[in-house]
């Protein structure tokens, strides 16, 4: 990993006035993502992500600050911007009129390959993506993993040194979410960069080098996968009693057991408890002395922390319901401070 | 797969940027795929015309001409101009349908000459405006229709018809760019070619209509284009309107594409 940075961002703000509010998609983010690296950009639906790729992959112009991509500033030098990334997102797609090899096909000649050269390379990527066999077949008929199969291999036609992905594994089955991570740690390991944005702290986890928490258009956290959930505890315990009469002598022992805050679910046999910094090693303990409080426990589970974990531990507040997908997020009447910004 | 994966994605030769001319046709060349997929598209197209033709030259051209084939020779360049002027409209449509289904953004994120995916997209239509003037022509002449410029007043005709086809496309192109989802765009662009197509000539002549209506017939659009279209087809052409038309193309180009390629860069 060389230290020179692939995308910098200062102070980027985008925000969409409707005739009635203005939403505050992005709200001064800043980004350093090293060459070579892997950035997570986390977060609930609304959160800015993906106006935050927009602005990077020139589709939107930001309304303040500046960001570049491999020192190309992604106003005033679009074009050497959008040689250079390759971008995967619901909204940059193929088209599922086409079949895959001619969605390639075209995006190989748009970037310049001669006809003969678009062909093999184009072969090659479909073989690669263990699509071959679907090559000659409308998108619209693909399932959800080959959809995702081929929007990646389209934004590979170039090999570019930069890759924003999108929320891509956001809607498919665990199997086809795993191919697609192997495909981004191989693009990885020839070193080229992603931004990747997502949802899941697991995928973020499991891929990124470092993580940025968004929310309402902000940064809310910054650091590595462990640096943050550090800040969150070592994870979570989540029980059911047999019981129901049981909850509250279970949570009490839990409490001791972990020296930990317990929280009670909805469910009136659930209780869930986050393990703090230095508690990992009481977890092992907890299940024997609930057994011998004679306490009937069905299930016993300790996990990572979610991203509800997450936010609660970084806002003091939890995830927002979910929203439309989108940049949009329920807007706040707007301030005669927020008209001028967004004016401007 | 890792192997292969690895060799397919790396790239020793990377290509230089492609000409203007070449991202213009590949993108006229994903119209014609297009049009392969999804032949239903040119099902509008084709029957429309058939009806109108059949419907008016039947039902009307006996009452307004005295004969069929007296009105047919009346009526088929008009129905021609509806026709090709209906299918303006998927230009808008077909632009909407790609960035409602994110294809287009894919395109605006390459590093291309930034008009080559409309302008491409308008050498598509070329295939429907030609399919469709086959059709319309094609029966008029089965029915009756004998047009005294002949082939090459025929020819120029439709040619005359297509420079302002095409002019008038940015229109649609604006309202793809604008409204929301892509039947929005055919509600609106019908709201506005019916009135303008039956408020004129081509269905019969003006000498008959309350002077309020036939003073817009007069000044709208589509009667210069009917009957400038008219005299070619006639052998009798009527320079004034030809010049009319295309200079009519000329400003609707000058003045809407740039207003159409602005709104295209800056959307969000």
């Amino acid at each position: 990993m060389s230290d020179s940075l692939a995308v910098e961002a200062r102070g980027l703000v985008k925000h969409f006035t409707t005739r009635k509010s203005v939403t505050k998609a992005v709200d001064g983010i800043d980004l350093s993502i090293a060459e070579g690296s892997v950035f997570g950009l986390l977060g609930p639906n609304g959160a800015g992500k993906t106006t935050v790729v927009r602005m990077l992959a020139t589709l939107l112009r930001p309304d303040a600050g500046t960001a570049s991509v491999l020192g190309h500033d992604v106003v005033h030098d679009a074009d050497a911007v959008r040689s250079a990334v390759g971008l995967t997102g619901q909204y940059a797609s193929v088209d599922e009129d086409l079949t895959g090899t001619e969605n390639l096909i075209m995006l190989a000649r748009l970037y310049g390959f001669a006809p003969a050269a678009a062909r093999r390379r184009v072969q090659g990527l479909l073989e690669a993506f263990d699509l071959a066999d679907a090559g000659s077949r409308q998108v619209k008929t693909y399932s959800g993993g080959m959809h995702r199969r081929i929007d990646l291999a389209a934004s590979l036609v170039l090999a570019p040194r930069v890759l924003f992905l999108d929320e891509p594994t956001t809607g498919l089955d665990p199997r086809s979410r795993n191919q697609v991570w192997d495909i981004i740690r191989v693009l990885v390991d020839d070193g080229a960069t992603v931004l990747l944005t997502t949802q899941y702290l697991d995928e973020a986890d499991q891929l990124a080098d470092r993580i940025a928490v968004v929310d309402h258009g902000r940064t809310i956290a910054e650091g590595t996968p462990s640096e943050l959930k550090r800040s969150v505890g070592e994870g979570a315990v989540h029980l059911r009693v047999a019981e129901v009469a049981d909850r509250a002598r279970a949570a009490e022992i839990t409490e001791r057991v972990l020296g930990a805050e317990v929280t009670f679910d909805s469910d009136p046999h659930a209780i869930a408890a986050r393990v703090p910094d230095d508690g990992a090693d009481a977890v092992p303990g907890l299940l024997p002395a609930l057994v011998a409080a004679g306490i009937s426990v069905p299930e016993f589970s300790l996990g990572q922390p979610s991203l509800d974990e997450v936010f609660l531990a970084l806002t003091g507040q939890p995830l927002p319901p979910d929203e439309e997908e989108g940049a949009e997020r329920a807007p706040a009447k707007p301030g005669p401070r927020e008209r001028t910004e967004a004016s401007r | 797969m890792t192997t292969t994966l690895r060799d397919a994605i790396a790239l020793t030769d990377r290509p230089s940027r492609p000409s203007p001319v070449s991202t213009t046709l590949t993108f006229g060349w994903r119209a014609l795929l297009k049009i392969k997929h999804v032949p239903e598209q040119l099902f509008d197209v084709l029957v429309s015309p058939i009806i109108f033709t059949l419907m008016f030259t039947y039902l009307f051209g006996g009452a307004l001409a005295g004969s069929t084939q007296a009105y047919i020779q009346f009526l088929l360049p008009g129905i021609l101009v509806q026709t090709i002027l209906f299918v303006t409209i998927y230009t808008g449509y077909t632009l909407n349908t790609d960035i409602s289904k994110g294809v287009f953004d894919r395109f605006r994120s390459l590093p291309i000459w930034r008009p080559s995916p409309i302008v491409g997209a308008l050498l598509g239509d070329t295939v429907r405006y030609t399919t469709a003037s086959v059709i319309t022509i094609t029966l008029g002449l089965l029915l009756g229709f004998r047009p005294d410029g002949g082939f090459l007043g025929v020819l120029l005709g439709v040619l005359l018809l297509l420079v302002f086809a095409f002019a008038l496309s940015w229109t649609f192109i604006i309202l793809g760019l604008l409204v929301r989802s892509p039947n929005a765009v055919m509600g609106v662009s019908m709201l506005v070619l019916m009135p303008l197509t039956f408020a004129s000539n081509v269905f019969v002549d003006p000498a008959t209509m309350p002077s309020g209506l036939r003073a817009f017939v007069e000044i709208n659009p589509v009667s210069h284009l009917v009957t400038a279209v008219r005299g070619l087809m006639a052998g009798s052409p009527d320079t004034g309107e030809i010049v009319w038309v295309l200079i009519a193309s000329v400003i609707l180009t000058a003045v809407l594409g740039p207003i159409a390629m602005r709104i295209y860069r800056t959307r969000t």
